[in-house]
C-alpha cells in the first residue's frame, strides 16, 4: 500500500469533518471517492495534501509519516494536489501557470520536457500557451491545472472535482485523461467526485464517505453493481 | 512652452522617486494584504547607514549599495521577526486586519526613535553625485539639472531590472503566484513564506534608494521620508495597489501634477494637490488607473 490513512480525524472548528477514516490505496490505483455534499470528500484531500491538520489517526506515504507536513514540502515528496475549482492562476499565462508547478524542480531543462508533455497530453494548452489564464474555457482551465500538477512528477495525485463545471463532452474526455495518466504514469490517483457514475467507471477503487465517515469500499465495478450504492449515489 | 518643458521633466524626476517608494508599498501590499507604513522608516534608516558610508568613502554610489542592502536586510528581517509572529496569532477577525497595519506604525515610531538616539535631529546631507545646477540650453538655464536626469536614469534601470526578475526568472515567477494565490503556489510547491519574506526584502532595497534619491538633493533627518511615504502611498492607490505597472504610472503622474501644482498655483497647495488628486482618481477610477475590469477567479 503506498497510501494509507487509518482513525483520521479532522475537524472544522468543533465540526468534526473527517470521523476516523481508514483507507488504503495501492500503488498505481485509482481510487474514486464518491458521496453528497458535506461528506467530509475536500477535506480528506486537503489533509491528505498537508493544507489541513488533523486533530486525530495517521497518514503513511510511502512507509513515512506524512501528517502535519507543509503541502510544499510533500510535493517535494511526490504528493501534487488539485484543489476544487480549476485552481489556475488567471493572471499568469499558461505558460506560466505550468511553469510554476515544476519551479521547486530548479531545473530549467526538465522543466521544458516537462512542458513538451503536458501539451502533447493537452494539445490545446499548446495552442494557448502565451495566452493568460483567464481567456480559457471552463475545460481548458481544468486541463491546465492538471497540466501544473504533472509539471511536479508526482507518484500521488489528489484530484477534487475535475468534472465541477464542465460539459458532459468536457467531463468525458478529462476522466479518459485521469484514467490515461494513471496507467502510462503508475500513479496513485485519489478522485474526489460529485459525478459518482463518471469516476467509479474509470476508477480501480471506489470509496463512499457519508458525513465524515467511510460507509462503503469496494472495488469501483462492486459498487456500481451495489444496489444500496446505486440508488444513494448513482441515481437509478 | 520652455516653462512647460522643464516643469514636465523636473515632474518626472520627482515622480520616479515617488515610483519607487509606491512600487515597495505595493511589493509589500500585494503578497501580505499589510500597507507598510514602517517602509518610511525602513527606508530612513537605510538612508542614515547609506549617509554613513557615502560621506566616509565620499562615493554616493557607494552609499546606495549600502542602503539597498540595509534596506533589503531590514524588510527582509520585519517580516521575518513581526508579520510572521502576528499572522500566527492574529489569525481572524478584526485583529488580523488591523493589528498588522498598527505595528507598522508602531514600527515607524521605533525607527525613528532608534535613529533619533543614534544620530540625533539635526540635519544631515550627502554630497551630489551629479551637478544640481540646471542645463543651459542656448542662453537659457533651465531648473532642469544633471541629478534630475541622474535620478530618472536610476530609477529606470532599477524598473527594468525588477522588470526582468518579475518577468523572467523563477524567483519572479513565484513572488507573484503567491501574490495572486498562495494557496495554488503552495501546492504548486513554492514556499510561500520565504518567497513572501523575499519580497520584503526587495520592497526593502526599493526603499532605501528612494531615500538616497532623495537625500541627494535634500537634507536627511529623522522626518525627511515622511512626505515621500504620504505621495508613494497615494501613487500606489491611484495605481490600484495591486499592480506594479500602474504605482509607477501613478506615481509619475502624481510627480508631474505636483510639480505643475509648485510651478503653476503655488507652492502652499503642493501638499494639498496630492490628495485633490487621490479623490479624483478615487472617485473616476476607485479601483485604480490600471483597472481593466473585474478579474475572473474561477
Amino acid at each position: 500500500m503506498s497510501l494509507n490513512v487509518s482513525n483520521l480525524t479532522v475537524h472544522h472548528g468543533a465540526i468534526c469533518a473527517i470521523n476516523q477514516v481508514s483507507i488504503a490505496v495501492p500503488t498505481g490505483k485509482l481510487a474514486a471517492i464518491i458521496g453528497a455534499n458535506g461528506a467530509g470528500k475536500t477535506t480528506l484531500l486537503r489533509t491528505l495534501s498537508g493544507l489541513k491538520h488533523p486533530t486525530n489517526g495517521s497518514i503513511m506515504w510511502k512507509g513515512e509519516k506524512i501528517a502535519g507536513i507543509k503541502p510544499e514540502a510533500l510535493v517535494r515528496r511526490g504528493i501534487s494536489h488539485v484543489s476544487e475549482g480549476k485552481s489556475v492562476i488567471p493572471e499568469l499565462t499558461v505558460r506560466e501557470n505550468l511553469e510554476l508547478g515544476a519551479v521547486w524542480r530548479r531545473n530549467a531543462k526538465e522543466s521544458k520536457e516537462s512542458i513538451d508533455q503536458v501539451v502533447s497530453i493537452f494539445p490545446r494548452l499548446g495552442e494557448r500557451i502565451q495566452q493568460r489564464a483567464d481567456t480559457l474555457s471552463g475545460g481548458e482551465r481544468q486541463m491546465l491545472s492538471i497540466g501544473r500538477a504533472i509539471m511536479a512528477k508526482p507518484q500521488l495525485l489528489l484530484l477534487d472535482e475535475p468534472s465541477l463545471g464542465l460539459a458532459p463532452l468536457v467531463v468525458e474526455q478529462i476522466f479518459q485523461t485521469i484514467r490515461d495518466l494513471t496507467t502510462a504514469m503508475n500513479l496513485t490517483v485519489l478522485l474526489v467526485e460529485q459525478n459518482a457514475m463518471g469516476a467509479l467507471k474509470i476508477a480501480d477503487l471506489g470509496i463512499v464517505l457519508n458525513l465524515g465517515k467511510v460507509v462503503a469500499i469496494n472495488h469501483a465495478q462492486a459498487l456500481i453493481d451495489d444496489p444500496a450504492v446505486r440508488a444513494a449515489y448513482l441515481g437509478y | 512652452m520652455q516653462k512647460l518643458l522643464e516643469t514636465f521633466l523636473i515632474g518626472l524626476s520627482t515622480g520616479s522617486i515617488y515610483a519607487l517608494m509606491s512600487l515597495a508599498l505595493v511589493l509589500v501590499w500585494r503578497s501580505t494584504r499589510v500597507v507598510n507604513f514602517a517602509q518610511a522608516g525602513q527606508a530612513m534608516l537605510s538612508t542614515y547607514i547609506g549617509f554613513e558610508i557615502a560621506s566616509r568613502s565620499e562615493v554616493f554610489w557607494l552609499g546606495l549599495l549600502f542602503a539597498i542592502a540595509a534596506g533589503a536586510l531590514l524588510g527582509a528581517g520585519v517580516d521575518f521577526f513581526f508579520m510572521r509572529v502576528l499572522f500566527k496569532h492574529a489569525v481572524s477577525g478584526p485583529a488580523a486586519v488591523v493589528a498588522p497595519v498598527i505595528a507598522t506604525l508602531g514600527l515607524l515610531g521605533l525607527i525613528r526613535s532608534i535613529v533619533g538616539l543614534t544620530w540625533g535631529g539635526e540635519f544631515k546631507s550627502i554630497k551630489s553625485p551629479a551637478s544640481t545646477d540646471g542645463f543651459t540650453i542656448g542662453e537659457t538655464t533651465i531648473p532642469f539639472s544633471a541629478l534630475n536626469l541622474l535620478i530618472i536614469v536610476t530609477v529606470f534601470v532599477i524598473l527594468i531590472a525588477l522588470a526582468i526578475i518579475f518577468q523572467r526568472t523563477n524567483l519572479g515567477l513565484s513572488l507573484r503566484a503567491s501574490a495572486y494565490a498562495p494557496e495554488i503556489a503552495q501546492l504548486a510547491g513554492i514556499r510561500t513564506a520565504r518567497t513572501r519574506t523575499i519580497g520584503w526584502a526587495i520592497a526593502g532595497g526599493v526603499g532605501g534608494v528612494a531615500g538616497m534619491l532623495v537625500t541627494s538633493f535634500n537634507f536627511l533627518s529623522p522626518y525627511s521620508l515622511d512626505l515621500l511615504l504620504v505621495f508613494g502611498f497615494i501613487a500606489a492607490v491611484i495605481g490600484g495597489l495591486e499592480s506594479m505597472v500602474g504605482s509607477v504610472v501613478g506615481a509619475l503622474i502624481l510627480g508631474i501634477a505636483l510639480t505643475f501644482i509648485l510651478n503653476y498655483v503655488g507652492t502652499s497647495l503642493v501638499f494639498i494637490g496630492g490628495f485633490v488628486v487621490l479623490i479624483v482618481v478615487l472617485l473616476v477610477k476607485p479601483d485604480g488607473i490600471m483597472a481593466r475590469g473585474k478579474v475572473r477567479r474561477g
